[in-house]
């Protein structure tokens, strides 16, 4: 059933769209990510305008995550304590991505900063993920009980909390920075973060990886609602047509990857969600590496 | 598809041969489940003399998008990667172009005539000022014709037209489902040996109707209000589906 979309002006399949949302919707459930770092480029792949990819897909994470939430609230394992934390390192730098964003926009060649962006962040926090996950699995296969480092020179900062929910008492400070670089990245990338978050959350802060996933979507949700309105003031570039159909899909994609994850180790967990992230970091290699069959692109005036 | 005829009449011009148009519609609403539109371009010349000996009669029908300026970029290897280099602007260039011909475009038409009226792809197309440092802007104008061509944006229908006894003559016009609103101006000419003998323009008109419409114009006119309903229906779904699901389980 094909349906014309009325902001980006194109006609696609519907269903097409709905098995997208829901395939990412699993994903995001599964691992607490939005999901936008791979729909978006899906999105650009079936023809929707990048502009208006970027910013509906902000708009349904909001969606996913929300319906993510819910489910992790339920099994209390979102640290709403934390969240808010992070959430307001995460409003700040995503306020700064944007004016860093028009800035790289005004010196041209954003796309490929974007993308540089991108294949880095994706490629090393892919990679650490990996291998960490692989020493983990192996530990546990060998009868090794795995430690965590407790003490570091983060637990030497001041203005303490206690995170009850994660078990930590550390410094505000080192959240409030994590939730500030993603704020800035996830506004120049055009994604929630939680791609950067999740692992940030496990390997900086020392958060239980079964609590990151709730928490990561928490402050995904306001993240991404702060993006769409800005996308909606500035650029009118939300398609609510598009992203109802990709949210129908994705919010009952959550829910059944929420149900998944559950089922799942920790290390198993993480491992494949480095297997997808470096899967993604590849192919934005390799299309930035292999010459393109068509090495023109139309574009508007003025838009990159 | 509504069959809503419109017959127009024109004074004869000096040539004593004028076209009389009808379309099968004047108008395109794109509703939401709009897949592209077929329009049926057809007519009669009307003389006030018998048919002039020599060379046929030829018809050439033309369909134009709005046009907007357009970036075109190209991309170079620069240090091991591809990245966009070169960009030059196309002052002009429809969104949407159709050439039917009732013969081959090079034919029943001449290139000064071309020129004059811009019937073929390149003609419609307008570049000029590409930046000093580019040698080969045409190739950019090539880029665009190939691209939109590709997306059945760009058309040229020759031998598409049919002329019966150099009077009537019909053709059908393809619109793709990716089409932006706008006036579509329509062109119909008649020419003999490869001179324009006369011409006639006309209009479609494509618009968004109904739910595409209200959206459309509350995102422009009322942007927070938009957004705050887009994040309305992404938060009542995600409970919804959150609810839904704990309903299933129980």
């Amino acid at each position: 059933m094909q349906i014309y979309l009325p902001i980006a002006e194109v006609s696609v399949n519907a269903y097409l769209l709905l098995g997208l949302g829901g395939l990412v919707g699993i994903l995001s459930g599964m691992f607490g990510v939005g999901g936008g770092f791979l729909m978006t480029p899906l999105l650009f792949f079936i023809g929707i305008p990048p502009a208006v990819a970027v910013a509906t897909e902000a708009n349904q994470i909001v969606a996913s995550s929300f319906s993510g939430v819910l489910a992790h609230l339920k099994r209390k394992t979102v640290d709403l304590r934390m969240g808010c934390v992070l959430l307001v390192g995460g409003l700040i730098g995503a306020a700064l991505g944007v004016v860093v964003f028009n800035y790289l926009k005004a010196l041209g060649q954003v796309d490929l900063l974007v993308k540089l962006c991108y294949v880095l962040f994706l490629g090393v926090i892919g990679g650490l993920m990996f291998i960490e996950s692989l020493n983990a699995i192996r530990n546990t296969k060998k009868g090794k009980v795995p430690t965590r480092k407790k003490h570091n020179w983060i637990h030497k900062l001041p203005f303490k909390m206690r995170f009850r929910v994660s078990g930590l008492y550390i410094s505000v400070i080192p959240p409030v920075l994590v939730g500030l670089c993603v704020g800035v990245l996830a506004a120049i990338m055009g994604v929630g973060g939680g791609f950067i978050m999740v692992p940030a959350m496990i390997y900086l802060l020392g958060m239980p990886t079964k609590v990151v996933v709730g928490t990561s979507l928490f402050q995904i949700i306001f993240v991404t609602a702060f993006t769409t309105m800005l996308h909606a003031t500035t650029n009118f570039t939300v398609d609510v047509v598009l992203a109802v159909l990709l949210l129908v899909g994705g919010v009952i994609g959550a829910q059944i990857g929420t149900r998944i994850g559950v089922k799942m180790k920790a290390e198993q967990l993480r491992i494949l969600l480095a297997i997808m992230v470096l899967a993604v970091c590849g192919k934005l290699a390799f299309d930035l590496l292999v010459m393109p069959s068509e090495l023109f692109s139309v574009g508007a005036v003025g838009g990159h | 598809m509504r069959w809503l005829a419109l017959f127009l009449f024109v004074a004869l011009p000096a040539w004593g041969e004028s076209v009389v148009l009808g379309l099968s519609q004047n108008e395109i609403a794109i509703t939401t489940s709009f897949d592209g539109s077929e329009i049926l371009v057809f007519g009669a010349v009307k003389r006030e003399v018998p048919v002039p000996d020599g060379p046929e009669l030829e018809v050439i029908i033309t369909v134009a998008g709005p046009s907007v300026p357009v970036m075109v970029r190209r991309k170079d290897k620069r240090v091991g990667i591809w990245v966009n280099t070169d960009a030059v602007e196309v002052d002009r260039a429809p969104s949407f172009y159709a050439v039917a011909t009732s013969g081959l475009l090079r034919d029943v038409l001449r290139d000064t005539e071309d020129l004059r009226y811009q019937i073929s792809v390149p003609r419609a197309i307008r570049s000029v000022g590409a930046p000093m440092s580019i040698t080969d802007a045409p190739a950019f104008t090539e880029a665009l014709i190939r691209i939109r061509s590709e997306a059945s944006l760009y058309q040229l229908r020759e031998n598409q037209v049919a002329v019966d006894e150099q009077t009537l003559f019909r053709a059908r016009i393809e619109l793709p489902a990716a089409l932006t609103e706008g006036a579509y101006a329509t062109r119909i000419f008649l020419t003999r040996d490869g001179q324009v003998v006369s011409s006639y323009e006309t209009s479609i008109d494509v618009r968004k109707v109904g739910l595409e419409r209200w959206l459309f114009s509350l995102s422009r006119q009322q942007p927070i209000i938009y957004g705050l309903m887009s994040l309305a229906i992404a938060i009542f779904a995600g409970w919804g589906a959150s609810a839904a699901f704990s309903l299933l389980r129980n």
